[in-house]
């Protein structure tokens, strides 16, 4: 780890340092930024996988509409080169404070909102090809897991302690922001569940859904974290173990399982350290809606909906299959999504007892 | 010749006969006196452009005083419920307070600075007036013993006008044909540029004066400190256009060294603002930047307005017709009445532009001997002589006849009336319609003091003289609405400019040609509002540019304020990230910000699609 940190550090050194030769041969200091948009990314059939493309942009100190995020880009990499020095991580969150203040004497700040500051350390990422893990800044901890598995943590002072998942009992294991000293010992579960939703996580572990069906439950909120996404990874490539995704049906819900799946655009870069080809769609599809009357509980859609899932569809990575190509129709048909949570609406554990298992038997995924 | 202007001439020698003095008491409204506000004004104007005339002409930098005075002032004493108690009136210095037929004089008056006080005892009661005077505005009071009565002053509509001048003066004899009667003077002459065109304007508000109050104008002349002071009361007897003396004396005192004063008596409405006399003197300073004017208001407000420049406009010179000018009739009248023997003589010298050769020219293409005798040429000849000379390429008519205010004095002028931060004026060469050269020229102001969100102020001059009505059908106006204003960074509402703005157009001319005879307005002939408008154009390409200039210095010291703020925060960040000096760093920065051909306007990098964002924050719990 020491020694990753001082070649993180001397990166973000070297960095600095042209940025500062630059200035004293009297041109204006630039910072080449590859360029995180669709038209950047890439999604390469045979790996399965968003990869971020060639092109890129400057970005100068001397440019009206660059200053900012210039300053921006350097207030993050003179924090991370800190945190590297010495040794100790921050949140994105307390990223943003660390930077954060007022220019003397204006009533500019160098960073409105903690969007800014994310979006600095993305491309931080991109000019210096550290990963932000490796720059000490982490995603909020979010998230909870539970199944047949033992793995290895750092506890107290750095001591090595064994974590059964299964005896975490109803608030589970909570997954840290950074997985990568997490080591498996031994793993039991056959298959991992992700959902979207914390509530949908708490209804299969007091179904014991992970112990009857012998599968790893996990959940964050909304989009899965890095971390979580690195662990899916890990546990798909070291423990083989098919990871399945669980959402509501609508544009966002499929849009988690492409994130997963093939990598996101924002962070196409890092796709090969987060994504997951092989995960399977185990949401609500178009069919499950017919069979399970739901379609009482359909929720409008909005235009931002709508307009979504044009977008969603136009995507490479969806638009030559034929069953997404069908399911995003039958959803502009439907005017309007359904939730996870509708399926309530056939008995408590429903979900647990009928929908899942009957999926799961039926090899009833999306791919 | 302009068209309206003939038709005066016409009219003046056909009235002859009923008196054109007569015709005049009957038809006021063309000579501008048709309601009481426009006459005031006009009285004023009619002595103030002859007042200038006259200086320029002797060579004497004008030194006019004005004033407008109340012969009496009524005010309404009022009792609680409403109804009349009594008046008090003022006339001629004598103050009377009126209650039913009883009327009474102070039995005391106290004056003093600010402040007027009248006692007053009827019966057993004292009375107590008070007009105090609280900044410009006049205060009044009324006790009855110790009861406060509400006063009302009851608008005045009747003025004395007094305009003096340092001019030369007019000789005795000549005084009362001058004012009282009509179409006399010098400038009925014509053939120059002068303020005023038919000599009807001074002796047509003597009549205006004498129609309204019946009483007579008050005159005094003097041309030289050596020479009495000649004072006259006139009337004009309407049937004969001639004038009655009523009074004649000779004074010791009156006018220093020289000048002429008039005084009349007129009914009128006091306007404020636009249509004001005071606007009326501030506009004529502006294109008369040499004339030194004193006006003095009803309630004893005095302002000065001093020339900003110390020297006369160049003196216009006479000019013949130009052939093009002249219409058939004329052509024919002018035949009858040369002294020349001969066609081609006739031609040479009764027009300007046309040589000997010429005239042989023209003389062969109507098929008229150049030889043969202008008096004898019959009708059918003189047309085909008209329609030869028209389609005749002669030479334009002399520019130098003309007196332009010239590009320094307008400003000079502009400047004295508005505190703007832009003025510019442009000079249009001098251009012809109808035989007719006229010269352009405009002024445009902008920012400074002027209001930001009023329609943008017109100025119209003719001949030096502010044109304050009928501006809708005036040709300036029809030019500045032919303009796309916005083109050159000023807002528009309707066709018309908006914003800190003053538009100042000035016609030089042998003849204007005025819509009426009232002078308000010049006709909108094409040639004419073309010029306006090429002048204006230019005027405002250069106003464009000055404010483009003015934007792209602020823009500049904004991009250059915005890295100022961003060096030493930039400096910083990289001097911890490199571990190299933060104060080299600064240094180095500053020194290309000084430069300053370093920075880059450009667009964002690249814009995130909207996709990106929703994702971000999906991400980014």
């Amino acid at each position: 780890m020491a020694e990753k940190n001082t070649e993180s550090k001397k990166k973000l050194v070297d960095f600095g340092k042209g940025l500062v030769k630059q200035a004293e041969k009297g041109e204006n200091p630039a910072m080449d930024v590859p360029i995180r948009t669709l038209s950047n990314v890439n999604y390469s059939q045979k790996t399965g996988m968003l990869s971020l493309g060639i092109k890129s942009s400057k970005r100068f100190f001397f440019n009206v509409a660059h200053v900012r995020k210039f300053v921006q880009t350097a207030e993050v990499a003179a924090l991370a080169k800190e945190l590297l020095t010495v040794d100790k991580s921050l949140s994105l969150r307390q990223a943003f404070y660390a930077i954060r203040r007022t220019i003397a004497g204006t009533n500019i700040d160098i960073v409105d909102d903690q969007v800014e500051s994310n979006k600095a350390l993305e491309d931080l990422e991109l000019i210096t090809d550290i990963s932000r893990e490796q720059l000490h800044i982490n995603a909020n901890k979010l998230g909870s897991i539970a199944g047949n598995v033992i793995i290895k943590d750092k506890g107290i002072g750095g001591k090595e302690i064994l974590i059964d998942w299964s005896k975490q009992g109803s608030g589970g294991w909570s997954i840290p922001s950074r997985v990568e000293h997490l080591e498996f010992k031994k793993v039991d579960a056959k298959f991992v569940i992700y959902m979207e939703k914390a509530a949908m996580w708490e209804r299969l572990n007091e179904d014991e859904i992970w112990d009857k069906l012998n599968c790893i439950i996990i959940s964050s909120q909304g989009q899965a974290t890095r971390g979580i996404r690195r662990l899916l990874q890990r546990l798909n490539t070291e423990e083989k173990l098919p990871i399945y995704i669980l959402t509501d049906f609508d544009p966002w819900g499929f849009y988690i399982y492409s994130v997963i799946k093939t990598g996101s655009i924002s962070l196409a870069h890092a796709s090969e350290r987060l994504a997951v080809p092989s995960a399977r769609f185990l949401g609500l599809t178009a069919d499950d809606i017919e069979k399970y009357a739901l379609k009482k509980h359909i929720i409008r859609f909005k235009d931002v909906d709508l307009k979504r899932i044009d977008e969603i569809s136009k995507y490479a990575w969806f638009k030559d299959k034929k069953e997404w190509q069908k399911q995003f129709e039958l959803m502009k048909q439907m005017k309007g999504k359904v939730e996870l949570d509708a399926l309530v609406s056939r008995g408590i554990s429903f979900v647990s007892e009928k929908y899942l298992p009957e999926k799961l038997k039926a090899k009833d995924f999306l791919d | 010749m302009a068209e309206k202007g003939k038709t005066a001439e016409e009219l003046a020698g056909k009235m002859r006969d009923i008196s054109i003095a007569e015709f005049f008491e009957k038809n006021r409204h063309l000579l501008g006196f048709d309601n009481p506000a426009k006459a005031l004004l006009m009285v004023v104007k009619e002595a103030v452009d002859n007042s200038l005339d006259a200086a320029e002409d002797a060579r004497i930098l004008p030194e006019i005083k004005v004033g407008v005075k109340l012969p009496r002032e009524i005010f309404r004493v009022l009792l609680e419920d409403g109804t009349e108690f009594g008046r008090v009136v003022i006339e001629n210095g004598n103050t009377l307070l009126i209650v039913g037929e009883e009327k009474t004089k102070p039995t005391e008056v106290k004056e003093r600075d600010r402040e007027r006080v009248f006692l007053f005892t009827l019966g057993e009661t004292n009375y107590k007036f008070k007009i105090h005077k609280k900044e410009k505005e006049e205060v009044y009071e009324f006790l009855r013993g110790r009861t406060e009565l509400k006063i009302n002053k009851i608008p005045a509509d009747r003025f004395i006008v007094f305009v003096e001048d340092n001019g030369p003066g007019i000789v005795k004899e000549n005084i009362p044909k001058v004012f009282g009667k009509l179409l006399y003077g010098s400038k009925f002459a014509g053939g120059r540029q002068g303020r005023g065109q038919q000599g009807i304007g001074i002796s047509a508000a003597l009549l205006y004066a004498q129609l309204t109050t019946g009483k007579p104008a008050r005159i005094w002349s003097r041309i030289s400190d050596k020479k009495p002071v000649y004072y006259y009361e006139l009337r004009i007897d309407t049937t004969k256009n001639e004038p009655i003396i009523l009074e004649e004396k000779a004074l010791k005192e009156g006018i220093k060294e020289h000048g002429v004063r008039v005084e009349l008596e007129i009914e009128g409405k006091y306007m404020q603002r636009f249509h004001s006399v005071e606007e009326y003197l501030k506009q004529t300073v502006v294109v008369n930047p040499f004339a030194k004017i004193t006006y003095t208001d009803p309630e004893g407000n005095t302002i000065v307005i001093d020339r900003v420049v110390n020297e006369l406009p160049v003196q216009s010179k006479p000019l013949k017709p130009h052939p093009h000018g002249v219409e058939m009739g004329m052509l024919e009248r002018m035949s009858k009445l040369t002294i020349s023997r001969t066609t081609s003589g006739f031609l040479t010298n009764d027009f300007c532009r046309v040589g000997p050769q010429t005239a042989e020219q023209v003389c062969k293409l109507a098929g008229i001997k150049p030889s043969s005798n202008p008096h004898e040429l019959d009708h059918d000849k003189i047309e085909k002589l008209w329609r030869t000379i028209k389609g005749f390429n002669f030479m334009k008519p002399p520019l130098d006849c003309l007196s332009p205010i010239t590009e320094e004095k307008f400003v000079a002028g502009m400047k004295k009336m508005y505190n703007a931060e832009f003025i510019e004026t442009v000079s249009r060469p001098t251009a012809v319609y109808r035989g007719s050269p006229f010269q352009i020229e405009v002024a445009i102001a902008y920012g400074g003091d002027l209001p930001k969100n009023e329609p943008a102020k017109i100025l119209r001059f003719a001949n030096r003289v502010p044109l304050l009505y009928q501006a809708g059908s005036c040709a300036t106006i029809k030019a500045i609405q032919k303009i796309d204003w916005r083109h050159y960074a000023i807002d528009t509402q309707g066709s018309m400019p908006i914003g800190p703005v003053v538009i100042a157009v000035h016609m030089a001319s042998v003849w204007i040609p005025y819509v009426s005879e009232a002078k308000e307005a010049i006709d909108p002939y094409p040639e004419i509002v073309k010029e306006i408008r090429l002048a204006l154009q230019e005027a405002a390409r250069k106003l464009q540019r000055f404010l483009s200039g003015r934007r792209r210095a602020q823009e500049k010291q904004q991009r250059q304020s915005l890295f100022e703020k961003y060096i030493p925060e930039a400096a910083e960040a990289l001097a911890k990230l490199s571990d190299e000096d933060k104060g080299k760093i600064k240094s180095c920065l500053e020194k290309m910000l000084k430069k300053g051909n370093i920075i880059i306007d450009t667009e964002e990098e690249v814009k995130a699609p909207e996709e990106n964002k929703e994702e971000a924050e999906k991400e980014t719990e």
